[in-house]
């Protein structure tokens, strides 16, 4: 699966990381690394108006967000 | 602010209390002064352009107000390395807005900072009987605004490169529009409360106009012009930080369970420059539209003050 480190980003970086990997990519599954409350709800409106499911892990003040193809 | 002792005075008829979007205070039966003050860094990467956008942001203000800008000072922060050319444009940008306002501008101060900032401390000046607060919209009123929303989605995607070079040229020219055609034709009219949508979003900006007051507004999506790409960007992720916090603080308010997820995001997104929204009379709400229309075509009408019923104070249809 692959992974995409977002954190210590400001918004919108991580979410433009995410739409460029799904963009080459077209990945069936990936997470993504976050760190702030605005890019895990950035991230999780864009993974699903594109068609995945998405399931959040919270670690402390870190959030890992799992994205798989419906 | 709490612990900050406030000396009463009974010629300031506005202060502090609302997070109003100027102060007025009464010089005589006949004149009020308006002031305000706004500055921030840069959100445009020409300086000649983000002049222009603080300036208009700043004076905006007092239009707001129902008020005419007179007197302006700049407020400056530069960067020991930034070149004299760059400061000369941020001025130049401002002075040309303020010029157009038909105000001067009679001074200012600067100081090192590592982060560039431009702004103005506006005064201008309205009838004490006549100025606007941002709160007494009153059962029946009409909502109009003067600009599309979706500004501050654009500003997030021009952040991460992604805006095309026609749709930053409309976001350019939106945020260097003065409010001053809208207030021009608005005082007209019969109008019971007025703001500028700024930094609580269309959505908190209208919670500050029902204030506390036993009103609730609706809001018509389908009238709303909503800026397209704006849309197409919210529902693709590209939002600010300043969206989240409105949406944490005024949430409890609103009944959304009708719009679009991207549709909601920018009824609470940040705007810069944003247009006015007023709550005007149902006896001068057609006429005052027409009128505004044919000055400012971006002008909408977009939902209606009531008195309240349920526990939501702001529905969106």
């Amino acid at each position: 699966m692959s992974s995409i480190d977002a954190r210590g980003l400001s918004c919108p970086m991580p979410v433009v990381l995410v739409q460029n990997e799904v963009k080459k990519n077209a990945p069936a599954e990936f997470q993504v690394l976050l760190d702030s409350e605005c890019s895990v709800e950035n991230v999780t409106r864009f993974a699903k108006n594109n068609g995945y499911e998405v399931k959040a892990e919270e670690n402390g003040e870190e959030t890992t967000l799992i994205c798989t193809k419906k | 602010m709490e612990n900050i002792k406030k000396l009463p005075d009974d010629n300031l008829l506005v202060g502090f209390d609302n997070s109003d979007d100027a102060a007025v205070y009464k010089i005589n039966n006949e004149l009020a002064m308006v002031q305000t003050v706004d500055f921030f860094p840069p959100i445009a990467d020409d300086p000649y352009t983000f002049g222009q956008i603080a300036a208009v942001n700043a004076l905006s203000d007092i239009y707001a107000m129902g008020g005419e800008p007179r007197i302006c000072l700049n407020i400056m922060g530069v960067p020991k390395k930034m070149p004299k050319e760059i400061i000369g444009e941020i001025l130049r940008g401002g002075n040309d807005k303020v010029t157009e306002a038909g105000a001067v501008i009679a001074g200012g101060h600067t100081i090192f900072d590592e982060e560039p900032k431009y702004g103005l401390s506006v005064t201008g000046f309205v009838h004490p009987d006549k100025f606007y607060k941002n709160n007494g919209g009153k059962d029946g009123d009409v909502l109009i605004l003067t600009k599309p929303l979706g500004i501050g989605v654009l500003t997030t995607a021009q952040k991460a490169g992604l805006l095309d070079s026609e749709t930053q040229d409309f976001a350019i020219k939106m945020m260097t529009t003065l409010n001053k055609s809208a207030r021009d034709v608005i005082i007209k009219y019969d109008v019971h409360a007025c703001t500028d949508v700024t930094g609580f979003g269309l959505i908190g900006h209208l919670s500050e106009m029902l204030g506390d007051a036993p009103l609730m507004a609706e809001l018509d999506t389908g009238s709303i012009d909503f800026i397209p790409k704006a849309v197409e960007f919210a529902s693709m992720g590209i939002l600010a930080e300043g969206m989240y916090r409105n949406r944490k603080a005024f949430a409890n308010e609103v009944d959304e369970s009708r719009a679009e997820q991207a549709i909601a995001d920018i009824l609470y997104d940040p705007q810069t420059a944003g247009g006015l929204m007023l709550a005007v009379d149902p006896k001068d709400a057609d006429m005052c539209f027409d009128e505004l229309k044919s000055v400012v075509p971006s002008a909408q009408k977009i939902g209606r003050i009531k008195a309240l019923n349920g526990d939501k104070r702001i529905i969106i249809l």
